[in-house]
């Protein structure tokens, strides 16, 4: 899609305003990260498999080459193609090839946030093939001609009514006046349509979650089952990945999923997690006859040894999403393009240029809760520094924006000083505005004219930190894990 | 090719890597060793403690389970089922010998079909690989007996899964695998299911039966429960 990543400070206004989508984000800023903790625990090695899940994807991209080798020989020894493919042209281009070839009408897609990244359905249209969305929020935002506003979770944004009328003003055969009130309605509806597409089909085209290396496997996790009737039933198995997804072993990929689901919805394991292995073997009786991988750089390559290097790790669970103030406050499009949030804060530069994402990093308060969630552990608010820093030496910011941050790095290079300021900081801040949201502050207008700011609760959190006078689950179980 | 180069050209030289994969080098060595890494204590439990627990997780996610003596008994407890939720009186079988050796007839009065699932099945009956009571998963392996399609086109699945095959966590399960199919190999599909069909893509409201089973109804078979 056509970034509107320069266009941030509108777009964060505009979500402002908009109330099912405000609605929506009070919902998941509560439901995911509650859930999230259960789940954690629930299971007291969680954040000693969080490092092993760091460790794991950190050796696979010190041997990125070597594993991207072994796992191809091992995709072509199960009977599979792997296509390499520089940029997001030409995976659209090679995935357009292998769809006439196979002299196909429609294609069957399961959610892949690469697929979004090389806009593949626009494409496909264009060239009279009929991409279809599978998974439930996927097809209704390609109904309604939008991208996702979070990597798990891409119609959140919209309410039931909205929903409904999509199905109404879509579903045209169907009796106008028919009940759609309940999301059961609407389900059963969707499903009906989808199923007619996914017997249909005659190619299925599928991200994958993890590629791994020991035996040229893709690996797809859903919780509709979706990315199974899409791998299963067409003729054709079409994987679109890109190159960091490798893992090396079963054994890795296992310890990897203990911390996904756990990160991303709160579950112990998503409902399927599906291991695919080439075209089917000559007994089987169902399965693709034709397995082909389209295994895509589009920027990762120049990634490696970079300051965002450690962005690689990233499984796309969406947990830095789900705590991030901003994100929690103007959703995923504010945005502008296919990821959003930190991990998108840090991506989207990588990916489409500084110039076209200059506002993203600056979408953060560097408030760290993110690196916090991360079941990869990555730094994103070291990075989010980075690219300040960059920005600040190439002239870009405003000449406030400079200024303070020139400031802050004065203050931040004094610890004890820094500390002093924000505790005063804090104890000003709370005279103002008690408990709650701020609407205006005096010398901080560019911030508060367009969002409230959060009312300090009465003490930093380094300064509640070291009390241990959170009272959130979430501070105690970091401290335990820190201490 | 140009593009595989230019990439892996890339990658070598930011890694410092001189050379295209050779026989000595840390990925080949970490692949061939496949060592475990940590493993949660949850599993690992004696036999029937791991059929508990293995229960109990998988009624957390929504499956129903039962355990009965022995395969004789699948019949009745399918035919249990279809009655309890006012289902057609029509299966379909994968072509496992386990399920095709069962006297269907005799014992039930079901319309009973067998082969690859299809879109107008209601309710299909399959045979697990494994299970894992980590989290109550069932581990589906495709072959010829064992076709996936049938996993996820009915509303109604009803998975037959021995005891005995009920690990404590996942990476049993690879091991015996890995045996079977020999190193580096794996079918065409390995299916971990836990629990039925879901989304919450409206509103954040969870729903059953998205696109796959909207109910997972398994059997364990357990001769120490006779
Ligand atoms: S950066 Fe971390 S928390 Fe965010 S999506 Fe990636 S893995 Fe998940």
């Amino acid at each position: 899609m056509q970034p509107t990543s320069p266009n941030f400070k509108q777009n964060a206004r505009d979500a402002i305003a908009d109330d099912p989508l405000q609605a929506a984000l009070a919902k998941l800023a509560v439901g995911f990260p509650m859930r999230r903790l259960e789940a954690a625990a629930r299971l007291p090695e969680f954040e000693d498999l969080r490092d092993q899940a760091r460790d794991i994807k950190n050796h696979v991209l010190e041997n990125l080459d070597h594993y991207l080798e072994a796992y191809e020989k091992k995709v072509i020894d199960s009977g599979g193609h792997v296509h390499w493919c520089r940029d997001a042209k030409e995976a659209r281009e090679t995935i357009l090839d292998i769809c006439r070839k196979a002299d196909a009408k429609t294609v069957t897609k399961s959610k892949s946030m690469i697929s979004e990244e090389i806009a593949v359905n626009a494409y496909l249209e264009e060239n009279g093939i009929e991409p279809v969305e599978t998974d439930l929020g996927e097809y209704i935002i390609q109904l309604r001609k939008e991208p996702p506003s979070h990597i798990i979770a891409p119609a959140i944004h919209l309410s039931k009514e909205q929903v409904a009328d999509t199905f109404r003003n879509s579903h045209i055969d169907l009796a106008a006046d028919r009940d759609l009130e309940e999301p059961r309605a609407l389900l059963e509806e969707a499903r009906a349509r989808l199923r007619e597409k996914f017997l249909g089909a005659d190619v299925g085209l599928t991200g994958a979650n993890m590629l791994i290396a020991e035996t040229g496997t893709n690996v797809l996790v859903t919780n509709e089952g979706n990315a199974d009737l899409t791998n299963n039933l067409p003729r054709v198995h079409v994987v679109i990945a890109s190159i960091e997804k490798i893992v090396p072993t079963l054994e890795d990929a296992s310890t990897i999923l203990r911390v996904l689901a756990r990160s991303a919805t709160g579950q112990d394991i998503s409902v399927y997690t599906t291991f695919c292995t080439g075209p089917r073997r000559p007994e089987d009786l169902d399965g693709p006859e034709e397995y082909h991988v389209v295994l895509l750089d589009n920027g990762r390559s120049e990634m490696i040894g970079s300051e965002f290097h450690e962005m690689l790790r990233c499984i796309r669970c969406g947990a830095c999403l789900n705590h991030c103030p901003i994100y929690k406050s103007v959703g995923g499009h504010a945005y502008g393009w296919v990821y959003s949030g930190p991990m998108g804060a840090v991506l989207i530069p990588n990916l489409i240029g500084m110039e076209e994402a200059q506002h993203l990093p600056n979408a953060s308060t560097l408030c760290g809760k993110c690196e916090s969630v991360c079941p990869m552990r990555i730094p994103l608010p070291k990075m989010l520094r980075k690219w300040r820093e960059r920005q600040f030496k190439a002239e870009m910011g405003s000449s406030t924006a400079r200024w303070a941050l020139r400031s802050w790095a004065w203050l931040a290079k004094r610890p004890a000083l820094y500390r002093w300021t924000m505790t005063a900081g804090v104890a000003l801040l709370s005279q103002f505005g008690g408990r709650g949201r701020f609407k205006s502050l005096p010398l901080a207008g560019g911030w508060t004219s367009k969002r409230d700011l959060a009312a300090p609760a009465g003490d930093t959190f380094i300064n509640q930190y070291h009390k241990g006078a959170r009272g959130d689950q979430s501070g105690a179980l970091m401290r335990k894990k820190v201490h | 090719m140009a593009a595989r180069e230019e990439i892996l050209d890339r990658l070598r030289a930011k890694l410092g890597h001189s050379d295209a994969l050779n026989g000595e080098n840390p990925a080949l060595k970490h692949i061939e060793d496949h060592h475990k890494n940590l493993i949660p204590k949850r599993g690992s439990l004696d036999k029937a403690q791991r059929v508990d627990l293995f229960v109990q997780e998988a009624t957390r996610v929504n499956a129903t389970v039962v355990r009965v003596g022995s395969f004789d008994d699948v019949p009745d407890q399918v035919s249990a089922y279809l009655r309890e939720h006012q289902l057609p009186a029509k299966i379909k079988i994968a072509p496992h010998h386990s399920l095709k050796s069962l006297d269907w007839q005799q014992k039930t009065s079901l319309m009973v079909d067998e082969g690859r699932g299809k879109g107008d099945d209601g309710v299909s009956v399959s045979v697990a690989y494994g299970g894992v009571a980590e989290t109550g998963t069932l581990v589906m392996s495709s072959g010829p007996q064992t076709p996936t399609s049938l996993n996820f086109l009915p509303l109604d699945h009803i998975v037959v899964l021995e005891a005995d095959r009920i690990a404590g966590d996942y990476e049993a399960v690879w091991e015996r695998l890995r045996a079977q199919f020999g190193p580096g190999k794996l079918p065409r599909t390995v299916n971990w299911i836990t629990g039925p069909s879901r989304t919450a893509d409206i509103e954040q409201t969870l729903l059953l039966g998205a696109h796959g089973p909207q109910r997972l109804h398994i059997l364990i078979v357990d001769p120490s429960e006779s």
